[in-house]
């Protein structure tokens, strides 16, 4: 082998390593790449900056610094007078418990807001990947029970509590949860019939999809109180809020099919056709083969689906029943409360936006991490 | 061009067996399935059916749709047709059906234009702007749009009467009456300039048409422009200056304890419009954002290469592909703002649905009332999906 001897160029002192300028680097540098990059850039950056500035101090004044926190027995002159110039929280310190509770009895609370905790803790259980089992089912059922029985008590020593004097946040979750658990079958099963090769099964299933999605959920919600109890036998009748129940979940099973439909559709035909060839069954194809796939793939879009849901439960406000922005809208129709609008919405949206945004949050990491593989 | 070859044995059709009346043959098993479920289905729906003529027997409640033409004595606030309470319930119900066109149509403009300059605000190189549309993004699409609207409404309802109204550019008005802007007074003249417009934009059209035909042919450029700038204003303003050039703005101003004149938005209008625009534009943000960012970076890279300049860059080659991403999910989110603008009936704008129920409630008729909503509805959204699936067929990536 021969020597290969680069040329080698005449020896230089090696320069001594600099640091980039501070123009380039560190805090400055990021503010001129990205808040000061050109002169159209700055003027954006100057006027946005001046408006948030001013924005936020007109809203810590309002909402801190004149704020009134609390008013001595319904005694709303104290807030009257700040005549818009700061928050009357005391709103919130009065009603706090009625917004969350509405009318269940004051001593039984604590009933409820065990609900609350179990919903929430259903929710966090069911987040986790390591509990995407069959067994899930059964924690829903068990959970789904266990607050029917806090609610209704009669039991264990607890007050019977009649349906009529739920209300508040658990009602927006009963509504939430319950049409999901209910829906979610539902939707699979219409899904799977619109794909169907059978025509009838599948024309019924194309017009049940179309005609929901066709048409506002306030006209089920109406259809649902004014228009079932004449769907049923004299002497029969189911109470409002389950009325109100059915309609959500016929609205969200109409939706999420469409979810799931999407789901199956992207498996590729490999899948159906390797299933035949093994020679399942229609229901053991489903149920080994498709079914855990598709589902797999579409469950971020199912969760920001359950966002829309958790949010059109609201809409029970129109038919007058007691969900938690029906509470908080309640709260300030008595006399003395009335005008503290703001406050009160400002409250109920921040309980409603922490549930959308922890799980919008989720759902976005989920499709992250479910998208991983892909990302090369 | 290659072609696969293909198997004479694939196109021979599957060989016909006799239907065997037996379980083990799957026709069969599709037969039976199907008139399983459509009896039952069938058998449920008409025990429904016949439980509900019994009950409208019992409680003596009159079916049919007569009432349409009784008289309706209920008040309608805004109207963009005449109306009085002694019309009918059918001029009414029309009433309800031209206000929910109202908000949602000037509600989708507004929805497009405002979603469209977040959506590319949140693309911004600029932190601040991108973080600021990010931050409204995520904020208005995680609280209930009634909720929205109604405090919206409360924040209309808590400003300060007529006599002190907000003032913030003369002669725009803001005040718990609602929003006043002056309004130019509407005259002959106007309508024939519009309808000169109209008549321009059509000629304008079949002109651009054309041309693209003829570059097709010889590859010259025709440029559209000068034809468009005729057609479209310098013959309405010809026409209009033609019959008189008249203009007179139609100042609000207070009188008494309201105001009179220019344009007037209730509160509930104004409300409505302005929860809907905000929830919808939130959601197409994301929409523009996501077409935008589906155009590969090197289309923009090769269309440069090209020599196109940067206008031709965005709508010769980068437009077309978004829009083939953008169009569908916008479907839906017209369809949602017409269907969301249901909620008006908490706010108390009339539109169809607060109309109907207010129908409903005064006649009994149940039934009737909840089939005109979900009619006027499925219609409304039937024709935007046609609509809308029209477009994306004649945007479509043709294949060859």
């Amino acid at each position: 082998m021969s020597d290969i001897t680069l040329n080698a160029a005449p020896k230089v002192a090696e320069a001594a390593p600099r640091t980039a300028p501070i123009s380039q680097i560190g805090f400055v540098g990021w503010m001129r790449a990205n808040l000061f990059s050109g002169w159209l850039s700055t003027a954006v950056t100057l006027a946005l900056g001046y408006f948030i500035i001013r924005w936020a101090i007109g809203f810590v004044d309002w909402a801190f610094v004149n704020a009134v926190w609390s008013v001595p027995n319904n005694q709303t002159q104290a807030c009257r007078d700040l005549r818009g110039v700061g928050a009357c929280w005391a709103v919130i310190t009065e009603k706090h418990r009625f917004i969350l509770f509405g009318t269940y009895p004051f001593e039984e609370h604590w009933r409820p807001a065990l609900c609350v905790a179990l919903f929430v803790g259903l929710y966090v259980v069911s987040a986790m990947r390591r509990f995407w089992r069959k067994e899930l089912a059964l924690i829903w059922a068990v959970t789904l029970a266990a607050i029917g029985v806090l609610m209704w008590g009669g039991v264990l020593g607890m007050p019977y509590v009649p349906q009529e004097r739920w209300g508040g946040l658990v009602i927006t979750l009963i509504l939430a949860t319950f049409g999901l658990a209910f829906a979610f079958p539902l939707a699979i099963l219409v899904a799977l019939g619109r794909r169907s090769k059978l025509p009838a099964i599948k024309a019924i299933c194309v017009i049940y999809v179309e005609l929901i999605r066709g048409v506002p959920l306030i006209s089920l919600l109406f259809m649902a109180s004014v228009m079932f109890p004449l769907f049923l036998p004299e002497g029969m009748n189911i109470d409002k809020l389950l009325r109100a129940q059915i309609a959500i979940i016929l609205f969200a099973g109409a939706y999420l099919a469409e979810v799931v439909r999407g789901g199956l559709q992207s498996l590729s035909r490999g899948q159906y056709e390797a299933a035949d060839a093994l020679g399942l069954s229609y229901w053991q194809k489903t149920g080994f083969i498709i079914l855990p796939q598709a589902l797999r793939l579409v469950i971020p879009p199912l969760v920001n689906t359950f966002i829309g849901f958790f949010k059109d439960t609201s809409l029970v406000l129109i038919i007058g029943i007691f969900d938690l922005l029906t509470a908080g809208k309640t709260a300030i129709i008595e006399p003395a409360w009335q005008g503290f609008g703001i406050e009160v919405y400002l409250t109920v949206g921040a309980i409603y936006f922490i549930f959308c945004f922890a799980m919008s949050k989720y759902s976005q990491g989920l499709e992250a991490e479910l998208n991983r593989h892909r990302a090369r | 061009m290659s072609q696969t070859t293909i198997d004479p044995r694939s196109l021979r059709a599957p060989p016909r067996r006799p239907l065997r009346l037996s379980w083990s043959d799957e026709r069969v098993r599709a037969i039976v399935w199907q008139i399983l479920v459509v009896g039952l289905l069938g058998a449920i729906l008409w025990w429904l059916w016949s439980n509900t003529v019994h009950n409208l027997e019992v409680r003596r409640i009159a079916t049919g749709f007569g009432f349409l033409s009784r008289e309706a004595g209920l008040p309608i606030a805004e109207n963009l047709i005449p109306y009085s309470p002694t019309d009918t319930y059918f001029r009414a119900l029309l009433i309800g059906f031209l206000n929910t066109l109202k908000v949602a149509v000037v509600g989708i403009v507004l929805a497009t234009i405002f979603g469209t300059l977040i959506g590319i605000a949140r693309l911004s190189k600029n932190w601040l702007l991108s973080k600021i549309a990010g931050v409204y993004i995520e904020v208005i699409r995680d609280l209930p749009l009634l909720l929205q609207l109604l405090f919206w409404y409360a924040i209309l309802q808590g400003l300060p009467g007529p006599r002190q109204a907000l003032n913030p550019v003369d002669g725009v008005f803001l005040s718990n009456r609602g929003l006043k802007l002056p309004w130019i007074e509407w005259q002959d003249a106007h309508s024939y300039a519009l309808l000169a417009f109209v008549l321009g934009a059509v000629f304008t059209w079949f002109y651009r048409r054309d041309a693209i035909a003829k570059r097709i042919l010889d590859g010259r450029p025709r440029p559209v422009w000068p034809m468009a700038l005729g057609c479209l204003v310098a013959l309405p303003l010809a026409v209009w200056a033609a019959a008189g050039a008249p203009w007179t703005v139609d100042w609000p101003e207070l009188r008494g304890f309201n105001f009179r004149g220019g344009l007037n938005m209730s509160p509930e209008y104004f409300a409505l419009l302005l929860g809907l625009t905000t929830y919808t534009a939130g959601f197409i943000a994301e929409i523009v954002r996501a077409g935008i960012l589906a155009v590969p970076h090197g289309q923009w890279e090769a269309a440069q290469a090209l020599g196109l300049r940067s206008g031709q860059v965005l709508k010769q080659v980068v437009l077309p592909q978004a829009l083939r991403v953008i169009i569908p999910p916008m479907t839906s989110q017209y369809l949602n703002i017409t269907k969301n603008s249901s909620l008006a009936v908490a706010i108390g704008y009339q539109d169809i649905v607060s109309i109907a129920n207010t129908t409903l409630n005064q006649t009994g008729q149940a039934i009737e009332g909840i089939a005109i909503i979900m009619l006027v509805y499925l219609s409304i959204s039937l024709s935007i999906s046609l609509f809308m699936n029209w477009y994306n067929a004649r945007i479509a990536l043709v294949e060859r």
